[in-house]
C-alpha cells in the first residue's frame, strides 16, 4: 500500500497564483485529516490517464487519500470485489463504497465535496451539458488512436495520429467557447473538461516522441498547445501526472513486450 | 420575449435515444415541438445542430442545441430542476450509481444486441446472444440493488436509469422476433419483467415508444441502422 504524499509543490508562477493559494489552502485541510484507514482510497495505477484523472481531481479538492497500486497484469482480491462488472480501475473507495468509471468518479468527487472550491462544472446548465458532450467526444476519440500509436493495439498509425489531430482541432474551438477566452475550459480554474482531456496528455505527449509524430502541433492548434503547458504545470496535475519520459520509459518496457507476445502467437 | 420557453427535438421514430429524451420531456411535463429527421437526406438543422456527429438526438432549447441522449437527459434535470420529478437523486453516492449503470447499458448491452441482429453466421450470433443475456442478468441484479423492492431503480419514481432502459424497450420487446431469443424470463429475468410491464403502462411509454409491431417490420426490412 502506498501513500500519496504531497512532497512537492511546484513553484507558482505569477499568472498561476490565484489556483495556487485555493490548492495550497486545500492541502492544509489535509493534513489535520489522519485515519487509520483512509477513508478515500483508489485502486489504480499511475500510467493509466483514467487514473491520473482520479488523481488530479483529489488534488485538486484537497481530498486526502492513499493510493493502492494495482500490478501489471494481475487483479487484486480488492479490486475484483469492488469492481466485479468491469474489473477495471480506478476505483474509488470513500469509506469503503466504490465508484467505478473515471468520469464518474470526477462528477462524485466535485459534489461529494463541493464545500471544496474550485466548482468542476460551471453553475449553468447549458454550459455543463457541452462539457459534458467533449468529455465525451475525448474519451471517444482519444484512448483507442492512442494505443494504436503507443503499438499497445494492432491499427493503421497514421489514420491514428489523423484522428487525434481531427479530434484537437475541434477542441480548439471548444476551448474558446467553453474557457470564453479564459485560461482553462473551466474559465479562470481547472474544470470537468480540463481533466477529462488533460488526462490524455502524458501520453499524446509520449506517442508525439514513440511514434515521431507532432499531434499537439502548436502552429495548427495554439490555444490547446499553451493550455496543456499550463494545465501540466497545475500543482494538482504535476503531483498525478508524471513527465513525459517516464510515460515513454513505460511504453517501451511494457508496450513492445506486448507486441512481441501478440506477434508469437500469431 | 419574456416568459418564452421553446423546446424543439430532432429525432427518428425508432430511435432508442430519441425515445430517451422523449420520456424524460413527458415526465417532466414538458411541451416540446418534435421535428422527424431523413437521416439519408440531412437537414440543415440537424447539420447546425450537430456538426460533430450529425446524429439524433438533438434537444434545442430556445435556440441552443444539447446532443448526446444521457447528456441531454442529465441536462433536462438540471435546466427545469424546480419543475416536475427530479430524474437523478440527490445524493452523490446513489447518483454515482445510476450513472454507472447508464453508462453500463449504453456500453455493454446495444453491441451484443446488434450482433445477434445482424450477424449472418450461427457462431457469432449464438455468441451475441450469449453476451446480451449476460449483460441483461447483470442488470436484473443492478435493478434489485438500486429499486431496493421498490417498482423502478429510481425507487418509487422513474429515474434516470428507467428512462435510459426504457428508451431501449420497444427493441427489447422485440428482440424475440429479431434476435431469436427472449431477453427476459421468469426463471432469470423476474423483476425486470415486472418492470418491463410496469413501464410500458406509463403514459410516457405509451407517447414515446414506437410500436413494437411497426418497430420490428421496420428492423427487418431495412437492417435498422440505430
Amino acid at each position: 500500500l502506498q501513500s500519496t504524499s504531497y512532497r512537492h509543490i511546484a513553484s507558482a508562477q505569477s499568472s498561476m497564483q490565484k489556483h495556487h493559494t485555493i490548492w495550497k489552502k486545500n492541502r492544509q485541510n489535509m493534513s489535520s485529516e489522519k485515519q487509520e484507514t483512509a477513508a478515500v482510497r483508489v485502486l489504480g495505477r499511475w500510467p493509466s490517464p483514467f487514473v491520473i484523472r482520479v488523481l488530479i481531481v483529489l488534488g485538486l479538492k484537497g481530498v486526502d487519500h492513499e493510493l493502492v497500486e494495482e500490478a501489471v497484469g494481475n487483479k487484486s482480491e480488492l479490486l475484483l470485489a469492488s469492481n466485479p462488472v468491469h474489473k477495471m480501475i480506478p476505483v474509488l473507495l470513500h469509506h469503503g463504497r466504490p465508484i467505478s468509471e473515471s468520469l464518474i468518479i470526477v462528477q462524485y468527487v466535485d459534489e461529494a465535496w463541493a464545500s471544496h472550491a474550485p466548482a468542476l462544472l460551471p453553475s449553468d446548465p447549458y454550459a455543463r451539458a457541452a462539457e459534458r458532450f467533449w468529455a465525451h467526444y475525448v474519451d471517444d476519440k482519444f484512448p483507442t488512436a492512442i494505443r494504436v500509436l503507443r503499438g499497445r493495439l494492432d491499427g493503421d498509425k497514421d489514420e491514428a495520429a489523423a484522428q487525434v489531430c481531427a479530434a484537437l482541432q475541434r477542441l480548439e474551438v471548444a476551448f474558446v467557447e467553453c474557457g470564453q477566452g479564459k485560461d482553462y475550459f473551466g474559465g479562470d480554474n481547472v474544470g470537468y473538461l480540463d481533466i477529462a482531456l488533460g488526462s490524455h496528455l502524458g501520453w499524446v505527449r509520449a506517442v508525439e516522441r514513440i511514434a515521431e509524430i507532432r499531434l499537439l502541433d502548436a502552429a495548427k492548434v495554439p490555444k490547446l498547445a499553451a493550455w496543456a503547458d499550463r494545465f501540466c504545470a497545475h500543482p494538482a496535475v504535476a503531483d498525478a501526472m508524471p513527465d513525459v519520459d517516464r510515460f515513454v520509459e513505460f511504453s517501451l518496457k511494457n508496450d513492445g513486450a506486448l507486441k512481441a507476445a501478440s506477434a508469437n502467437s500469431k | 420575449m419574456a416568459g418564452e420557453d421553446e423546446l424543439k427535438l430532432l429525432g427518428t421514430w425508432a430511435s432508442p435515444w430519441v425515445s430517451r429524451v422523449k420520456l424524460a420531456l413527458h415526465l417532466k411535463g414538458l411541451s416540446y415541438e418534435y421535428v422527424e429527421q431523413d437521416l439519408d437526406n440531412k437537414s440543415d438543422l440537424l447539420l447546425t445542430s450537430n456538426p460533430v456527429h450529425k446524429k439524433v438526438p438533438v434537444l434545442i432549447h430556445n435556440g441552443k442545441p444539447i446532443c448526446e441522449s444521457v447528456v441531454i437527459l442529465e441536462y433536462i434535470d438540471e435546466a427545469y430542476g424546480t419543475t416536475g420529478p427530479s430524474l437523478l437523486p440527490t445524493d452523490p453516492y446513489e447518483r454515482a450509481i445510476a450513472r454507472f449503470w447508464v453508462d453500463y447499458i449504453d456500453q455493454k448491452l446495444v453491441i451484443p444486441w446488434k450482433v445477434a441482429f445482424t450477424a449472418d453466421g450461427e457462431e457469432e450470433k449464438t455468441e451475441g446472444i450469449k453476451q446480451m443475456l449476460a449483460v441483461v442478468q447483470t442488470l436484473e441484479g443492478a435493478l434489485k440493488e438500486c429499486s431496493k423492492g421498490k417498482p423502478f431503480f429510481g425507487g418509487d419514481s422513474v429515474g434516470y436509469v428507467d428512462i435510459a432502459l426504457g428508451g431501449l424497450l420497444a427493441f427489447l420487446q422485440g428482440t424475440e422476433e429479431l434476435c431469436g431469443t427472449k431477453p427476459f424470463d421468469i426463471a432469470n429475468t423476474p423483476l425486470l419483467l415486472a418492470w418491463v410491464e410496469r413501464f410500458t403502462a406509463l403514459d410516457a411509454a405509451k407517447v414515446a415508444l414506437p410500436d413494437v409491431t411497426k418497430l420490428v417490420e421496420f428492423a427487418k426490412t431495412k437492417r435498422l441502422r440505430i
